[in-house]
């Protein structure tokens, strides 16, 4: 059992987590109140300042989940395992919140909630496949079986994503296409960039904590079980 | 696997009686689906696809959810495990008896959505085909996801929770071709669908494969 996940202090996350807040309140403040409006679509663009800060990173959260299902299916060590379950967790919340503020922009520019986008249905299916395997490790109770099955099911559910990408790109371009304003002008880059970092920062201290919790409960359950003390001499 | 094959179809002949009911219940919700939608037969048959193949996973869940069922009685899986015999032979037999079962199960689906939908085609060859690219693409996964559902409680709902949003591209890939069979193609994209569902198929069956050892052998 790797212990050193779990009697490290929860001192670095909290400071990624504290500058994350910090630089997010300042990009936030910048895209709110002193960056363009955007000439079509007015204030509501500005969602964007966090939107899309949200979506690169759980495309990163994603990604570190894959590579610590890999990892710990070819070492077996358990701090993986903790990592695994941190960042599922981690890149299933940004995947609701993708699909909430994607909605709530969505609403006022589109006219409708939701729309068969590639980039939201993708979100939406992985959403989906991440409870899913939150579910699996609520539901297995020995600690190897349940790090190797949901290694493989996030394994499987992070090769599906670019699957489901593209088909669904290509089922939706033969329907109509959705226009998109993809063109970034350059006064919108800096809170942009601002708010991606500070993204980054929370999302790193939401992991590192939330692996904390899991490499805890971890090494309770691997633990052997306490010695019952029994009446002196009956041993003997 | 050949033997592992073996074993797996004699088991599937022996309980006929269970692929029956799973076809009562496909052909049932097929039924169902169209007081969904009320008695409009052109919107049922442009639709009709779509149904057939949820009727199809919905099924699908019944049967892969049993296929592990006689592995679990006395601790069986442990005792094939024994076997001087690669997992990944297990592993495909078991798939390719899911396949079968699955594709059968289609194509008796088949006539009830022609009946009930008035959705028939002259293409009979082409439509069995993709049906059997489609079953391809539920029982890799689906095979897999079983293997670990069986051995916990709640595999009734874990084992659809798992698959569904899985095999989106699959499910996609077959509404499409389905349809385009039945309804008519004039972009002629029944081949690029055909294309996305056996690649869908092919990354699927190599991966689960890789992937079952690690998941019986802890």
């Amino acid at each position: 059992m790797d212990t050193a996940v779990h009697s490290r202090s929860t001192r670095t996350p909290l400071i990624f987590l504290g500058l994350g807040a910090l630089l997010f309140v300042f990009g936030s403040w910048w895209g709110l109140f002193i960056a363009p409006a955007e000439q079509y679509m007015g204030d509501v663009q500005r969602i964007m300042y966090v939107h899309v800060p949200t979506a690169w990173n759980w495309m990163l959260g994603v990604i570190f989940a894959f590579i610590c299902a890999i990892a710990y299916l070819i070492n077996g060590k358990p701090k993986w395992d903790a990592r695994m379950e941190a960042s599922v967790e981690v890149a299933s919340l940004f995947a609701l919140l993708l699909c909430i503020q994607g909605s709530v922009w969505a609403k006022p520019t589109w006219g409708v909630w939701w729309d068969w986008d590639p980039r939201l249905t993708s979100v939406a299916v992985l959403l989906f496949a991440f409870l899913g395997i939150i579910a699996l490790r609520n539901f297995v109770e020995d600690p190897v079986k349940r790090a190797v099955w949901s290694s493989v099911a996030t394994i499987i559910a992070s090769v599906d994503l670019p699957i489901v990408y593209f088909s669904v790109k290509w089922w939706n371009s033969l329907h109509q296409q959705q226009s998109t304003p993809q063109t970034v002008s350059s006064a919108f880059h800096l809170p942009l960039r601002i708010n991606a970092l500070a993204v980054l920062f929370l999302m790193t201290g939401f992991i590192m904590l939330r692996t904390r919790v899991a490499a805890a409960r971890l090494s309770e359950e691997m633990a052997p079980p306490p010695m019952v003390p029994g009446p002196a001499g009956e041993l003997a | 696997m050949i033997a592992a094959l073996r074993k797996e179809l004699l088991l599937q002949w022996r309980s006929r009686a269970q692929f029956l009911a799973v076809f009562v219940f496909g052909a049932s919700s097929l039924l169902l689906f169209s007081f969904g939608i009320g008695p409009n037969a052109e919107v049922l048959r442009q639709f009709s696809a779509g149904f057939l193949w949820l009727g199809l996973l919905l099924s699908s869940t019944l049967t892969l959810a049993e296929s592990f069922h006689d592995e679990m009685e006395n601790r069986a899986l442990e005792g094939l495990l024994l076997l001087p015999s690669d997992p990944r032979a297990l592993y495909y037999g078991k798939a390719i008896a899911n396949w079968l079962q699955l594709t059968l199960l289609g194509s008796a689906l088949i006539p009830v959505m022609v009946v009930l939908y008035d959705a028939g085609t002259d293409r009979i060859v082409a439509l069995l085909g993709i049906v059997a690219l489609g079953a391809a693409g539920l029982s890799a996964p689906g095979t897999l996801y079983a293997a670990m559902t069986a051995q916990v409680r709640g595999k009734q709902t874990l084992l659809p929770l798992l698959l569904f949003p899985l095999i989106v591209p699959a499910l996609l890939a077959s509404v499409k071709a389905t349809s385009l069979v039945i309804l008519g193609d004039p972009m002629d994209s029944l081949r690029a669908w055909v294309v996305l569902l056996a690649s869908f198929d092919a990354i699927y069956w190599a991966l689960c494969g890789l992937l079952y050892g690690r998941v019986i052998e802890d």
